[in-house]
Parts: structure tokens; sequence; C-alpha cells
């Protein structure tokens, strides 16, 4: 596929390395997690493989790629309303994919492009539903905070709201006995909202096959951790929850974590939470510049020596896992599908005003729906 | 059992009370379908605190029957979760007071999110519970929600009055794939009705969306949900002794409205009064005036329409007090003779 996108002479420059010049697979130490309530941990050191380093950069470079798109468009006032970035937080997503598969479920907030992309989206749906056409992954209807996919329940907008969904997606899992399990995110923001501790408590109680993950990026929209919980260790504040507070800027790190976890669930144990330390380079929201209540030297510094992207990069090059040639072309490969991709949503007409009334509810006849005015008479259909 | 004789043909009628109803109801659809649960506070082993599902959980085990903690927003958000992926929970409110605390999931993650996902997302849910005002119960227990759930695009809200209308309409909700809000009356949970047997066939349902014309009558139209039909049915029977005659219409479904049933009652008799149990501001009644108003009946009112309601109080506790807040059948006879100016 790369080859494919990147034309004739980038794939001579390519098959001229043979393959069997790269390091098949290598072994990294990986930093050791703090634990609560746990004897072990995730192991110490983590193995990659070539073709796992390539899908992971690949991912993680789409999903930056994107968010940057997308914020070009909303300054271009192509896209509107709420836009919540993920550029820094993309080890996470893509890590906790690789610790799971996509037979399991996942829910999220509001900051959700990387995981509707990780979770089966394409990159063409995901913008075109920025840009409110009917290509959108939901056709329009929803936006940046609500698009869904096969086990992805969202994209939520209230805060906390979905952290009981996702139990209740567990307890499907452990009613029809299907082995599954489901991914259940929260910010730091959201740490503190009682319904999440109702969650912990039903959620333990029924042993239900649950990985509560808490993406700490140190700030609650304006707000940091400091000014906002009394305890800033989130992996303990499930209490009777076994926790793990993981490096979440790096990949193998959530990678192993998550492994981890879903051995946990899948054992029968219960619950078991994680604390993802990562950060968002931009500010809460398109609305938010993001420095009033943070340094532009702090958001250099993590870019700088924590990326995500660099540090997956680097370890590859210098295990000599891929070459710079062929990382340039997996750039150029993906740069090209988010400019298709805008191009797509910035074309793509908007949905039709038939469909403006369809979706209300689920296998039903049609039926009328009042509009503005009594005069004016709409269906809806399923 | 009771055997009668309905035009020379013997017919059984069974004698059913709403709880019962209610009950027999869930059991059958918790057989029918095993993607059915119910989960609640005290469902399982206290037999509900209304004993509504008593013996569901001996039968049905720890697995479909779930007693929960007392904590609302999160086992409602568990609820909707579990519609998500692909169960039919019947998640129980002890009574619609307490949903407030849960009533963002109602809304946002119940209600909305077919609409919000294009389709993809359905949420085959039954919310379900006591609703309104009971005896002696005081404020916070006596909230009618009618009005507040059925404001909202995205749920179907039931409010059955009889035991035909609680085990005919709670199948239809739980079969239906949409989030149902399904209002219950404490006070009616202990009166019994007589049942045919074609009621009491496993595959009975009424439509959601659907009102009953309970009396037919030529001069005054009564609309009313939940325990005030009953009260509409003795104050026809007062007015029907000085001669006039009223239809009384049970709406069963708070959303959808069925205006056409309305519509086609009031173009019959001219007059219209609404009788609900909850407060009169931005309420059922309104609604309903509102529609006449928009719509072909205006033409054939003889008078104003006139809503009879629940006083715009917060609940009182003492007897008298609570006995002067609510509807009563003095109310809607008084409020008829105004309206046919008698």
């Amino acid at each position: 596929r790369v080859l494919e996108l990147t034309g004739c002479a980038a794939s001579m420059v390519a098959s001229s390395r043979s393959y069997a010049d790269f390091t098949p697979e290598a072994t990294f130490d990986i930093k050791k997690v703090d634990l609560h309530r746990l004897e072990e941990g995730p192991p110490l050191t983590a193995t990659l493989t070539r073709e796992e380093g390539l899908k992971y950069y690949r991912t993680m470079q789409t999903i930056r790629r994107m968010e940057l798109k997308a914020d070009q468009l909303y300054k271009q006032k192509i896209i509107r309303g709420f836009c919540h970035l993920y550029d820094g937080q993309e080890a996470c997503a893509v890590g906790i994919e690789g610790g799971i598969t996509l037979s399991d479920h996942l829910i999220t907030a509001y900051r959700a492009h990387g995981y509707t992309l990780t979770r089966g989206g394409t990159v063409r749906e995901i913008m075109a539903e920025l840009t409110g056409r009917r290509g959108g992954i939901a056709k329009g209807k929803g936006g940046s905070m609500h698009m869904y996919t096969k086990n992805f329940y969202g994209g939520n907008g209230i805060v906390g709201a979905q952290v009981p969904l996702g139990a209740g997606v567990a307890l499907a899992c452990k009613y029809l006995g299907n082995d599954q399990l489901c991914v259940s995110l929260y910010g730091d923001g959201a740490a503190n909202q009682g319904q999440i501790f109702e969650t912990y408590n039903m959620s333990s109680l029924w042993k239900l096959p649950i990985i509560f993950i808490c993406e700490n990026n140190q700030y609650g929209m304006g707000t940091s951790v400091e000014r906002s919980s009394a305890s800033t260790e989130y992996y303990k504040r499930g209490d009777y929850i076994p926790g793990l507070r993981v490096d979440g800027m790096d990949v193998l790190c959530v990678r192993e974590a998550t492994k981890f976890a879903a051995d946990h669930c899948r054992s029968g144990k219960g619950p078991i939470l994680m604390e993802l330390q990562t950060y968002r380079y931009h500010g809460h929201s398109m609305s938010d510049p993001g420095v009033s209540y943070r340094t532009r030297e702090e958001i250099q510094e993590v870019r700088s020596k924590s990326d995500p992207i660099s540090m997956l990069k680097d370890r590859m090059l210098s295990n000599n896992m891929a070459s710079i040639e062929e990382l340039k072309e997996i750039d150029i490969a993906v740069r090209k599908e988010i400019e298709d991709a805008a191009q797509f949503a910035t074309t793509d007409p908007e949905p039709p005003l038939d469909d403006l009334c369809s979706h209300i509810f689920a296998n039903d006849q049609p039926f009328e729906v009042r509009a503005a005015t009594p005069w004016t008479k709409l269906t809806s259909t399923s | 059992v009771a055997s009668v004789w309905i035009l020379s043909e013997c017919v059984s009628l069974f004698q059913v009370n709403v709880r019962d109803a209610l009950n027999q109801a869930m059991d059958e659809e918790l057989e029918r379908d095993e993607r059915v649960f119910l989960l609640g506070e005290e469902v399982a082993q206290y037999d509900g605190a209304y004993k509504v599902s008593r013996g569901l959980w001996k039968k049905y085990g720890d697995k479909r029957i779930i007693d929960t903690p007392i904590t609302e927003m999160g086992f409602a958000g568990i609820a909707v979760g579990a519609a998500f992926a692909g169960l039919r929970p019947i998640c129980e409110f002890m009574t619609w007071n307490f949903s407030m605390q849960a009533i963002d999931q109602v809304i946002n993650s119940a209600a909305k999110t077919y609409y919000m996902s294009a389709g993809a997302q359905p949420v085959p849910i039954v919310f379900r519970g006591p609703n309104g005002s009971s005896a002696g119960v005081a404020a916070q227990h006596s909230q009618c929600f009618a009005a507040w759930y059925g404001h909202c695009p995205g749920l179907k809200v039931v409010s059955p009055w009889n035991s035909e209308d609680a085990r005919g309409l709670l199948k239809a909700a739980i079969r239906d794939d949409n989030p149902v809000v399904f209002l219950e009356n404490e006070l009616m949970y202990g009166v019994p009705f007589d049942l045919s047997e074609d009621v009491m066939q496993k595959d009975f349902v009424i439509p959601i969306g659907k009102a009953k014309v309970e009396r037919r009558g030529t001069h005054i139209t009564l609309v009313s949900h939940s325990r005030c039909v009953g009260f509409c049915l003795d104050a026809a029977s007062v007015l029907a002794k000085e001669g006039v005659e009223c239809e009384v219409v049970n709406l069963r479904t708070i959303r959808p409205l069925d205006v056409d049933t309305i519509e086609a009652s009031v173009m019959k008799t001219g007059h219209l009064v609404t009788v609900e149990g909850g407060w009169p501001q931005y309420g059922v009644g309104a609604e309903i005036c509102a529609r006449v108003m928009e719509g072909p009946a205006f033409n054939y009112l003889d008078a104003p329409a006139v809503r009879v309601t629940g006083v715009d109080i917060p609940m009182p506790y003492a007897k008298i007090l609570e006995d002067h807040s609510v509807p009563q059948i003095k109310d809607i006879i008084f409020s008829v003779k105004k309206v046919l100016n008698m």
C-alpha cells in the first residue's frame, strides 16, 4: 500500500534495499510501572517486530497529521463547533489497541478522533464528519464528539458519562460469556466524577471485565491536576481496584500494560485501572490557545523530550528496524491520505434535508415530526 | 378466573391487579428473550420495593435479576451501555423522582444516541417505575415526570392506567428497539381489573402511540393518562345522571401523542377538558391544548379547551392538604360544567 501511494520512483528506492537488511524484531527496556494493590506488573521489556513498529508508526503519524489538518480546517472555519484534538497522545490510542483486539470493546469521551481511527474508522469518514458532510462516519448528524464504529461506542460529550456506559458494555460481555472486555477511558478532569466511583463499585462487586483507563494529560480544560484533585494518584483512586501508572508517551509501555490488564480481566478477576501519563499539545479544544494556564516552554519540552512518534522512530532507526527513507515514505503516504481525505471532506455535499428527522427510532414505521411551524410536515424514518 | 356470559358466549375473565399484570409481563418477556434482564434497587431478593418483581429472582437468578447499590446515575449508565452492546435491559427506578439523579443517562446517552450515530447504535432499553403522586410521601417523592420526558425526541413515553394497559404496554416497551420511559402509578398497583383471554395471551401487545377511547360520549371529550383516567370515568358516571355524556380518552402513550384520536373526539363533541396529576405549567394538558389549537379540531370547539391539573405547589404531607393538591372527581365535574356552560 505504501508503494501504491508513493508512486514508481519511490518504490524503486524502497525495493533496492532488501528486506533482509533490517532487524526483524528487537527487545526494548521500558519504564517500570507504578503498582497499586498488585504484586506484579507488566514486564520491564517489550519486544517489537518490524511489522508492528511500522504499523504503530504509521497509525500514530496518521492520527498526528489528521489532527493537524483538522486544526487547519477549523481555523478556516470549515470545521465548526467543538473540536478536541489528540496530538501528543497518540501512543495511548495505538498502544491500547495493540493490547486488545477489535472484538473487544472501547468507549471514550470527546477527544475521540484517534480512537475512531484505531477502532476501524477511516480518515475520510472522520474528516467528513468534522466538516458535517453526508460522507461522514455519522452522516454529519454527530460531529466531532459522536463518532461510532463496530465495538466503539463513541465519542461522548458529557464528562464521565461514558464510564458507566463502558461498564454496561462489560456487563454484556460477561452476560453473553464471550470472553471480550471493555476499555473505558476518561481524563484527569473526569476522574473526580461521582458516577465513576459508582462504576468502580458496581464493576468490582459484579467482577465486570472492564479496564478503566485514565488518560492523565495534566489538565482538565484549563485546570491543572493539582488544582482539581485532592489526590492526583489517579491509578489509586479506584481504591480496592488494582491500578497501574504507565508512561503514556511510550507506545510499548502502553501496549504491555494493556496486555497485562486484559489478561487480568479475562481471567475473571474483575476490573483493573490504568493511568496513562500523557500530554496534549493543543489546548483543550480549538477555542483554547492552551497557553494561559501552562507555559509554551512546558509544551516545547514535552515535544522535544517525550514525543511518542519520535520515540518510536528513534528506537526503530537505532536498531536498524527501518530506514529513514522508508519512514519518510510512510510520512509522504500519510500526508497524501490526509490530503485526499481533506479534499473529500471539503467537497462532499452536506447531508440532504430529507435526512433531518431520520434516525430518531430504530426499526420503526415512518412518522411525522413537528417542524418549526405547524404547517410544515416533516417525516422521520429509521 | 371468572366465567361470564357476553353476547351469549361464555368468556373467561381473569382478575389481575396492575402489579401482577406488570409482573406477568416481565416474566413472560424474560422467558421469551434471553437478552432481557432487570436491574434496579431491591428488585431481586426484596422482590421489588413495591413487589412488582416478586418471584422473578427466584425463577431467573442473579444473572437476569440484578440488585444494584443506591447509585442511580451509575446503574442507569450501566443499563444503557448494556443496551448498546446488544442486551435488552429493564432499568427500574424505585420511583421516577430518583431518575433525576440519572436523567443525563436517560436523555443524553439513551434518547439521543440513535440520532447522533445516524442509525448505527440503537438503544433497546426500558426505564420503568412508579411516577407521580402517592399517599403521604410528600414533596420529594411525588413529582410527575410525564412532561419532562415527554419533551424529548428519541424517547417513547408511556403511562398505563389499568392492568390491560400495564401488560400490553410493558410487553410492547420491552420488545421495542428504542428507549422507553414507562411511567407506572403506585396507587394503581393494587387495583384489580378483569382481563379477557385475548389480553392474557403471551403475544398480547398494545401499540405504543395509540390512545384508547374508554367511554364513548357526545357532549365533551376528557383526555387523561394514568390514574386520572379512572377519575374521568367516575366523573362521567356522575355526569351521565345529569344527561351529560362524556367521551373519555385514555392516552396510554405520552410520546408520541395520539393527536388523531384526540382530534377525532373533539371534532365530534366540540368540547375538551384534559386531566392530569402533574403540574400545569408546560405540562401534558398544555401540549394537548396547543396541538388542538394548531389543528383541524380547533374549528369544532364551542368553548376554549381547559386543563385540570395538580395544584402548582410542591406536594404537602398532611392528608387534607395532599387531597387538595391533586385533581379530584369534583374538579373534573366542575370543569365539564363550566366548559359546557351549565
